[in-house]
């Protein structure tokens, strides 16, 4: 390649650059890990013998129950490692790659934990709200992995702040065009003018569906009025009509982003709050079964 | 009407005010012209409120006015009641338009003014220089003859006026103070610069003011502007906030209408206002008709001066901004200065004294700082043309050290643009494990570093105990555009260093003396090929400044090879193999080469057999690229494609000339926003990167965040020299900054701000457990305005990234990124082919 006389800085590895997601992280380094214990820890399930059977009691039992409990106070930490913006050689990237491994091999380590053994009470709840966190991780790596692409196609170099300039832009358009209107025209018109676009249910913003949209009704109404009219090329209605278009247009990208960093976003509102109940129930498991064995 | 005083003072900046309040306290007869109503413009001008900062700190005031940092207002006001109080006579709405002296002729002092016009040639005016009294010639029709001219008239010159009918109507303005001034006004903004679409902006940016913007431009392209406020611009005309008019210029102006010539022939406009930016004339033609001498004709040079200020024309001094001192207490104390040595006191030292004695108290032997500052001029070969007065502003921007036999000046891969001088002493560079090579006392190294901005090639010990001068950047600059036999050392130095480095240790200098008689130092375009592929030719080219890329034509497409930074070379392939070029190399910005001729070399690479082979290494790793990607081609032809496509807009977007830049992988960027917050927590609370704005192509995003130029625009007019290089390659800028804005100007790529430091947020903890504060990143405007201390203003400083320096473990932003989407990379490193080697897999 190029002849420099420059060197490079040593702080950089060279083929760094030659960058991973946290997926692949080191060449897979945490799945690794994690395959090797959740091998580990189905062999030794089998190997060792446990009177009567496996259950949560026996010292087998109450290793892998360690183990879990560290885990999941180490996963937990994740929260805090992403703000804690300390000094240091961490990256944020490797442990989250190591946390969705181990977090993954959580599954293996506590359900070998139970022996199986589940029922109506306290310790399984805490075995069901781990698994709750689990999913909704796994649902978290599935758009994480799927939606980035889709969020950065549709922005085109735009910024929310942006789309919501361009909304607001039209908008003002919209407003002068409607000053010759009669009054129920330009009511659909302020109809639309007043409607926040961050608004609707969480439906809306997670299927990306606005059926009471006001924009949309205002067109559709307009359409109805002018359907039967000829182009004339100066009616205000087609300058209002074209408007509208565009700001439908524009109200679509900005939902459009809106859906996917909800979707983005959404499961940590399960996983996060579920980890806390995970956290109280694993409380009340250990309590349980130290003072009340 | 003539006056007759004994002191003119040309300019009442805080220069020219504080020469006057001298001369009223001395009691001699004076006169301050001033071409505005009031004071000091330049200060008049500045923003509303802005804090004026009064750096540097260790310097003392020596004046007859008062300044301390604060506010603009408060100051002004202050300057206002002291001239008035010590009876400052001003004459307020003159200008000089002519200075000329009424004595004999002098004999041999002849002034030549060299003229350069549009199409590159010059023209030569000689004027003969006639002793003082001066006559000064006002606009208002007065003469005044004073004994003394004292020139303060800092450096923005006069805007650049319309020449249409009409134009000098009083709605005609070259200045816009505050947009929200006007409402429910037409208003025409002529010129497309940065200040002329800010001020359209700004006019169109509330709406409620309901003015009606057009912004004229005669061609159709805004070339002349940061791509950011073009792109505001064109979004604020497709909105329909304002209108854009291309090929427009205008025709006539009259009260309440404009009449532009366009596309469509003649149209008359309704128009209220009129607000040009056009940019400014720099003062340097006016000042050189009053027989003020410059260094050089380079477009930085200063006026030559004497230790005591005075010009080339006897008894006209030069004094602030336009001496080359931009800073107020510096202004200040010259203006005090000078009326004293006007006067007759000759024994009073510069007030920087101090400031220079510190820079030697460390050294071994006791001198005084006059004895030193001769030692180094006379021992450093570079410094030999520089005058008393120059010799002193070039060590306040310089540090001197002694070392020991030994001692380590600098190591390999160390950024630095500094260059050093051996004032006493040897200095050994250590080209290879068992190879050193000594530069002697009076030389010059880590020329490199300054002129290609790139790190340290070697490492440098002390051979001998030492005494070095270390030239930063900005003097060493400074020092070659004022004094061209320098320029010319310092040039020939550094061909023959880098040549030697670039080509291996086998080469002596002697070896090197006719390709060096030869070769051409070359200024490239941005775009501009060095070596079209299919030319004839066999020079070889050393990049000395910027950057080029290698593309070849497959298929009929341009498909890039390869970049290639400061300190490569190109071209060799045509010399060794024989035939056309191969490919095209190209200035990614612009860039500088050093030609060499080809005959020249072939007949170096005779002599030396090493060189041959080492050009033939270099060649055939080249040649492995092009056959690459000519393999490549036809299996993964969209990958290549996307590869050249990539490489083409990170160059387009400044990656040529960066360092070091965060790029972002949109396909795996969750948009958590996480690295801006980092960015915040790790700097005062003040995030130095956008990371959703910026620019994207194939989902590889440029966020708005600094590129760590090679050649960094923003440190090219810093009045405190507060922008750096740091010891990771970071541009900085330190707390030294004064907040005037010109940085943030001048940085294509916008990606300084300017803010205040935010107040301290409680803790992580208590936000998480308890809620307190505004919990991780930059606080809102909202909780910093509630929680600011109460009497305390906090200065608007630039800010941009500085890559984390001195943060351990590297930037934040790269750190904090949950899914490794955020990078930080070099351009060299990234623009390689193993990239594509990759991606095909
Ligand atoms: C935005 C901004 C912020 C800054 N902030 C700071 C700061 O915080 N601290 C700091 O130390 N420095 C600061 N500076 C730098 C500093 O303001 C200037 O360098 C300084 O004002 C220069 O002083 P001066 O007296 O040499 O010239 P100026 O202040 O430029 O004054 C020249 C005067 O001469 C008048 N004049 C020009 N031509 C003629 C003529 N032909 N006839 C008559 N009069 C004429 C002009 O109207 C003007 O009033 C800042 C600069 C800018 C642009
Ligand atoms: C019991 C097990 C787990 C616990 C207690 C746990 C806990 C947490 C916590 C506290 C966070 C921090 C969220 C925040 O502050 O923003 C987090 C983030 C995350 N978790 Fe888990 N988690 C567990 C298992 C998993 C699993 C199995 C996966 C994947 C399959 C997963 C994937 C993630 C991801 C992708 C993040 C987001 C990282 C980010 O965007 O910063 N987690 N988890
Ligand atoms: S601030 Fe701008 S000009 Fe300065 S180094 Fe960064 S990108 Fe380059
Ligand atoms: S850093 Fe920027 S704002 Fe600060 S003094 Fe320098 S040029 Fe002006």
């Amino acid at each position: 390649m190029a002849t420099q006389l420059s060197g490079k800085a040593p702080r950089r590895a060279r083929g760094e650059v030659l960058h991973d997601g946290f997926l692949r992280h080191a060449g897979f380094r945490w799945l690794k890990a994690a395959t090797l214990i959740c091998i580990l820890s189905i062999a030794s399930y089998m190997l060792v013998d446990v009177t009567p059977r496996h259950n949560g009691g026996s010292w087998y039992g109450y290793t892998m129950g360690t183990i879990g409990v560290l885990l999941i106070l180490w996963l937990t930490l994740l929260g805090l490692r992403k703000r804690a913006m300390t000094r240091g050689r961490w990256s944020l990237k490797a442990w989250t790659s190591a946390h969705v491994y181990l977090g993954l091999s959580l599954i293996v380590i506590a359900t070998l934990h139970t022996g199986f053994q589940l029922g109506w009470n306290v310790h399984t709840l805490a075995y069901a709200l781990m698994m709750l966190v689990i999913l909704s991780g796994l649902f978290g790596i599935t758009v994480y992995a799927t939606l980035p692409a889709a969020l950065s196609n549709n922005r085109a170099e735009m910024t929310q702040v942006q789309m919501l300039d361009a909304v607001r832009a039209i908008d003002r358009q919209l407003h002068d065009a409607a000053q010759p209107l009669p009054h129920d025209k330009a009511a659909l018109v302020r109809q639309s003018l007043e409607q926040d676009p961050f608004g609707g249910t969480l439906l809306s913003r997670l299927s990306g569906r606005y059926p009471r949209c006001a924009t949309a009704k205002a067109q559709a109404a307009l359409r109805h009025w002018t359907g039967d009219q000829p182009d004339t090329g100066n009616d205000p209605l087609e300058r209002i009509d074209a408007l509208l278009e565009r700001k439908q247009a524009m109200l679509a990208r900005l939902r459009r982003h809106l859906r996917l960093k909800a979707l983005l976003e959404i499961w940590l509102y399960v996983h996060v709050p579920a980890t806390f109940a995970l956290l109280a129930a694993l409380t009340a498991h250990i309590v349980s079964v130290f003072f009340y064995w | 009407m003539t006056d007759r005083v004994r002191i003119a003072i040309v300019g009442s900046g805080p220069a020219g005010l504080s020469a006057a309040a001298r001369a009223a306290q001395l009691g001699l007869s004076h006169l301050l012209i001033e071409k505005t109503d009031h004071l000091s413009d330049t200060i008049f001008k500045y923003q509303k409120g802005k804090h004026v900062m009064a750096t540097p700190s260790q310097l003392v005031l020596r004046s007859d006015c008062d300044f301390e940092a604060g506010k603009r207002e408060s100051i002004l006001d202050r300057w206002n009641a002291q001239a008035a109080e010590q009876g400052v006579n001003v004459a307020y709405r003159c200008e000089v338009k002519a200075i000329t002296g009424t004595g004999d002729p002098i004999p041999g002092s002849i002034q030549k003014i060299v003229e350069r016009k549009r199409d590159g040639t010059t023209d030569t005016k000689e004027i003969q220089r006639l002793a003082p009294p001066y006559r000064l010639s006002l606009s208002d029709g007065r003469d005044i003859i004073a004994d003394a001219v004292i020139m303060a008239i800092g450096t923005q010159g006069n805007p650049n006026l319309m020449r249409v009918p009409g134009a000098d109507l009083p709605h005609v303005q070259y200045q816009l103070d505050d947009p929200a001034a006007y409402n429910d006004e037409h208003i025409f903004v002529v010129g497309t610069g940065d200040a002329g679409i800010e001020n359209a902006l700004g006019l169109a940016a509330d709406e409620a003011q309901g003015n009606a913007v057009t912004i004229l431009n005669r061609s159709t392209e805004f070339a002349s502007a940061k791509a950011a406020n073009v792109k505001a611009l064109m979004a604020a005309a497709e909105t329909g906030r304002l209108s854009i008019m291309t090929e427009a210029t205008t025709a006539k102006i009259e009260p309440g209408f404009i009449t532009l010539d366009s596309r469509d022939g003649e149209v008359k406009l309704k128009c209220d206002r009129i607000i040009a930016r056009m940019g400014s004339a720099p003062p340097r033609a006016f000042v050189e008709s009053c027989g003020i001498e410059f260094t050089s004709g380079d477009r930085l040079a200063f006026p030559k001066l004497s230790p005591v200020f005075e010009s080339t024309a006897p008894g006209i001094f030069v004094i602030g901004a336009l001496a080359g001192y931009p800073l107020i207490k510096h202004c200040m104390n010259q203006g005090y200065d000078v009326v004293e040595y006007i006067n007759g006191n000759r024994d009073l030292k510069p007030a920087d004294e101090p400031i220079l004695a510190a820079k030697f108290a460390a050294l071994p032997e006791k001198k005084s700082v006059d004895q030193w500052l001769e030692f180094l001029r006379g021992n450093v070969s570079i410094l030999e043309g520089l005058s008393p007065l120059q010799m002193r502003e070039f060590m306040l921007d310089s540090e001197v050290r002694a070392y020991r036999k030994g001692d380590l000046i600098f190591e390999k891969y160390d950024p630095g643009s500094s260059l050093f001088g051996v004032a006493q002493g040897q200095a050994l560079v250590e080209v290879s494990p068992t190879l050193n090579v000594p530069i002697d006392q009076g030389s010059i190294f880590g020329e490199v570093g300054l002129i290609s901005g790139r790190r340290r090639g070697a490492t440098v010990r002390a051979g001998a105990d030492s005494i070095m001068v270390e030239v930063s950047r900005t003097a060493a600059l400074k020092l070659m555009s004022s004094n061209p036999p320098a320029k010319r050392a310092i040039t020939r130095i550094s061909t023959e260093r880098q040549l030697l480095q670039l080509f291996g240790a086998g080469l002596t200098p002697a070896d090197l003396t006719e390709v060096l008689d030869t070769a051409e130092i070359k200024t490239v375009k941005a775009g501009e090929h060095v070596i079209t592929e299919g030319d004839t030719g066999t020079d070889i080219y050393v990049i000395r400044v910027g950057s080029m890329i290698v593309e070849k034509k497959i298929g009929g497409k341009n498909v890039f090879l390869s970049y290639l930074p400061a300190g490569s070379y190109v071209g060799e392939m045509a010399l060794i193999s024989g035939g056309p070029r191969t490919a095209t190399v190209k200035a990614t910005v612009k860039s500088e080469v050093i030609k060499l001729n080809g005959d020249a070399f072939a007949r170096l690479m005779a002599a030396k057999p090493a060189l041959l082979e080492r050009a033939r290494r270099d060649m055939a790793s080249r040649q492995d690229v092009n056959a690459f990607i000519e393999s490549r081609k036809d299996s993964f032809s969209t990958v290549v494609d996307m590869y050249s496509e990539t490489a083409k807009f990170l160059v387009d977007n400044g990656i040529g000339e960066a360092t070091d830049v965060l790029l972002i992988d949109e396909h795996l960027c969750v948009g958590c926003d996480n690295c801006e917050k980092a960015c915040a927590d790790s700097h005062d609370g003040l995030s130095r990167l956008d990371r959703e704005a910026g620019r994207t192509y194939a989902h590889l995003h440029v966020p708005t965040s600094c590129r760590h130029c090679e050649h960094p625009h923003c440190m090219a007019d810093c009045p405190p020299n507060a922008i750096h290089r740091g010891p990771d390659g970071e541009v900085f800028i330190d707390d030294t900054c004064i907040g005037c804005g010109n940085c943030q100007r001048n940085c294509p790529y916008g990606v300084i701000r300017m803010d205040s430091v935010p107040p301290k947020k409680p803790g992580l903890l208590s936000w998480m457990f308890f809620g307190q504060g505004p919990g991780p990143g930059e606080p809102s405007k909202k909780w910093r305005y509630k929680n600011a201390e109460p009497g305390v203003e906090k200065p608007k400083k630039a800010i941009k990234c500085d890559m984390c320096s001195g943060i351990e473990g590297g930037p934040a932003c790269v750190r904090a990124c949950p899914t490794g989407a955020a990078i930080r990379v070099a351009p060299e490193d990234f623009l390689t082919v193993a990239r594509l080697d990759r991606e095909a897999n």
